[in-house]
Parts: structure tokens; sequence; C-alpha cells
């Protein structure tokens, strides 16, 4: 009897480990980056793998957000948004196509306890 | 403001409109235009130039403070096209026709600019590259005949004209760009071409150095330039920086045009280069056209930048 009420225990700590671990991803952080004044505030940001930023142009001009062969944004025109979410940590240096002044930096770090998270 | 026709009074701007008819002689001077007055004798012996026009940035689809009404204030450009004494042999746009580069935008835009009844020659600013497929729309519209992403060249009444295409493949952290195909494109365009045949180069993005930490310039403008040199007489006409600049190296006058869509700042004058709200009777002065007049065996041509309003 104990048996079996320490074993449901033990399934019941497993499940809620599980679910948990599910939901980990959906509470990911969600990061806002604006785009005034022709540049990204802030201009270089670090986050953890599984963040979703999302750009939004405050400008009355149009933007784009590209990081070469990883993402490109349609235009933006005022208020336009744009999200992306990093999954593989990295370096992502991005720009405007239309203003390639402006640029900004993704760096993303692996998620704590990750074996590829480099930071031993 | 570094603008050339600061103080000109509204007689003057009306002498510099009709140019052609009544013989001002407006010539460049280190980079400033100045009016020479009138000439008996180009009265006696009318000039046997010929006139084009230049327009840019005309942004049809900005609806912005700056400027709630970009069709009006270009079809009030428009209007002032066709008040010209002498209709002008063709009008050059130097891009940024639309805003966002929506259908609607470049027929409102080619609507409004048949009115001037010009043959107009077009180049792409970035704004009219922002369909999907990054420029298709604009080339099907207006590329026929053109190479790469839209450059090409003719001659006209002996002076040649050569549009670039330099806002395409822009680099994160440079400048405007024309890329290797295009300047070898050039090169091959102008092996053989007599020196003394007069150049005139447009294209959107200013191809000197106005103010690089605004991207105003481009990359590999040098390269272009280089095969220009052995020219007497090159002009150089842009547009984006919406005001008039003007600079003259050795043979080379290079010169920016108004918008007819909203002014933007001067270099270094705001926090970034996004349009500027000025009282709403103050912005026609900051709109306009450029009239360009070459005068055989004038060195340099004329280049007459008219507001919309004084």
């Amino acid at each position: 009897m104990t048996m079996i009420k320490a074993l449901t225990r033990l399934l019941v700590a497993g499940v809620a480990a599980a679910y948990l671990h599910a939901a980990a991803p959906a509470s990911a952080e969600e990061i806002a980056v604006k785009i005034g004044n022709f540049t990204f505030g802030p201009q270089e940001l670090k986050v953890k793998a599984g963040t979703t930023v999302t750009w939004t142009n405050e400008d009355d001009i149009p933007h784009t957000v590209v990081s070469p062969s990883t993402f490109r944004s349609k235009v933006l025109d005022t208020d336009g948004k744009y999200s992306f979410t990093f999954t593989t940590p990295g370096s992502y240096k991005y720009f405007c196509s239309l203003h390639p002044h402006m640029t900004g930096t993704v760096i993303v770090e692996a998620q704590t306890g990750s074996a590829e998270s480099g930071e031993q | 403001m570094t603008e050339h026709d600061d103080g000109m009074n509204r007689r003057k701007v009306l002498e510099c409109m009709t140019w052609a008819g009544t013989g001002v002689l407006w010539t460049i001077t280190g980079g400033v235009p100045a009016s020479l007055g009138i000439i008996d004798e180009a009265v006696a012996a009318p000039a046997k130039g010929f006139t084009f026009l230049q327009i840019s940035d005309s942004h049809m689809g900005f609806d912005k403070p700056a400027n709630p009404n970009v069709k009006g204030t270009l079809e009030e450009a428009i209007a002032r096209v066709k008040t010209l004494p002498v209709k002008p042999s063709f009008m050059i746009h130097t891009g940024d026709i639309s805003h966002l580069s929506k259908p609607s935008e470049f027929d409102d835009a080619d609507q409004i600019i048949s009115h001037a009844g010009l043959n107009v020659r077009y180049v792409p600013g970035e704004h009219d590259l922002l369909d999907e497929d990054q420029g298709k729309l604009y080339l099907d519209r207006y590329g026929r005949g053109t190479q790469g992403a839209g450059w090409y060249s003719f001659d006209d009444n002996g002076v040649h004209f050569i549009g670039l295409v330099n806002v395409v493949n822009l680099k994160a952290g440079g400048l405007g760009n024309l890329g290797n195909e295009q300047l070898e494109w050039l090169e091959d365009d102008l092996k053989g071409r007599s020196a003394s045949q007069p150049m005139v180069v447009f294209a959107h993005i200013p191809l000197w150095s106005v103010y690089p930490e605004w991207g105003w310039g481009t990359e590999d403008s040098a390269r272009a330039l280089g095969y220009l040199k052995r020219f007497g007489s090159v002009t150089v006409l842009n547009g984006h920086i919406h005001q008039v600049m003007q600079k003259v190296e050795g043979n080379v006058t290079f010169h920016t045009a108004r918008s007819t869509a909203f002014p933007q700042p001067a270099p270094g004058t705001a926090p970034s280069p996004g349009p500027i709200k000025v009282v709403d009777d103050k912005l026609r002065s900051m709109l306009g056209i450029a009239c360009v007049t070459f005068k055989q065996n004038e060195q340099r041509l004329a280049i007459v930048d008219t507001p919309i309003q004084k």
C-alpha cells in the first residue's frame, strides 16, 4: 500500500515536473526593441535562447529589421511591429535595409543548465 | 541653411523660371549658382541649349504631420512645370516615387506626373523596392530597356545621360551601393566616348559623401567617378536628402534636388534625418523642382532650383 502511495507520489511529481518543463518555453521572456530617431534601442541586447524580441517602429519613416540569412521583416511603417524568436545561441547582427547605418545586435545565450551553455 | 536662394525675392524666382526665355544667365561658381544678369547677346542670339527637369522624392502614400497631402504638393510642382516658358526636353525622377512601393502609390504618382506632358526617366529610391520581391514591381513599371536593378544610359541633344541604381544590396553599417556588376557596365558604357561629350549622371542617394553618419553617401561612388574623370563636363544629380546641396570638384558638379513631399534637416542639425515639420505656410518653400539648362560650349550646366512657392 505504502509502496503504491509512494509510486503515485513519484508519478505525480514526475508529471508535474514534465508539465513545468513543457510550460517553460511558453513563459519565456519577451523583449521589446524600439526603433526611434533612426536607431535601435537598446542597440545591443543579451537574451536567453527561446526569447522573443519584438521591434516597434516609432519613426515617421518606414524601417526594416534584417539579419542576413536569419530573419528579414517586411517593411514596418509607423507603429509597425516585427517579432522573432531566438532559439539558437549566438550573436545576431541586424540592420535596417533602407537605412543601413542603423545597426543592432542580439546576443543569444543558452538556457541555464543546458549542455551547450559553454559557460562552465 | 546652405540653400543658395536664401534671400531671393519673388521677382528673382520668376527670372530663374524664365531663364531660357529671357537670357538671364545662371552659372555655378564655387558651388554657388549666381545670376549674371540679363545678357544682351543672349537676347540677340537665343541660347542653342536645351532644358530638362529634375523632380525627386514624391513619396506618394506618406501621410505624417510633416505633410499630410503629398499628392497635393506633387500636383503643385507639376503645375509649376507647366508654366515654364520653354518646354523642357524631358524630365528625370531621382527616386522615392512611392513611400511604401504600393501599386496604388505608383498609380497616383504616374497619374499626377503625366500631366506635365513630358517623357520621364526614372531611377529607384529605397522606398520603391519594398514590395515582396524587392523591386519587381518597380522594374515591371519603370524598368523597360534597363539593365540589372534598373540602370541605363541614353543620349539627348548630344549629352550622355546615365541613370544609376545605388539602393539595392545595401550592407549593414554601409552607405548607398552601386555594386560590381553596375560599375563594370558603367566602365563599358563610357568606353570610346569622346572626352568632350557632356555627362549627366543621376541616382537616388548622393554620389558624394554628404553626411555618412546619416548614410548620405555611396560606398563605391569613387570608382564610378574615376571612370568619369576624363570627361570635361560631368554633372551628378541626386535626391534622397530632401534639400538642395551643391559641390564642385574639378570638372564634376554635384547637386541634390528638393523633395516634392517633405523637407529633411540639414546634416547634423537634428537627432535623425527624419522628416521635419515646419509651419504650414513655410512647407512649400522647402519643396520644389530643379531645372537644368545645358548650353553649348558652357562647361557647366546651369541648375536652377525652384520652390513650389516662395
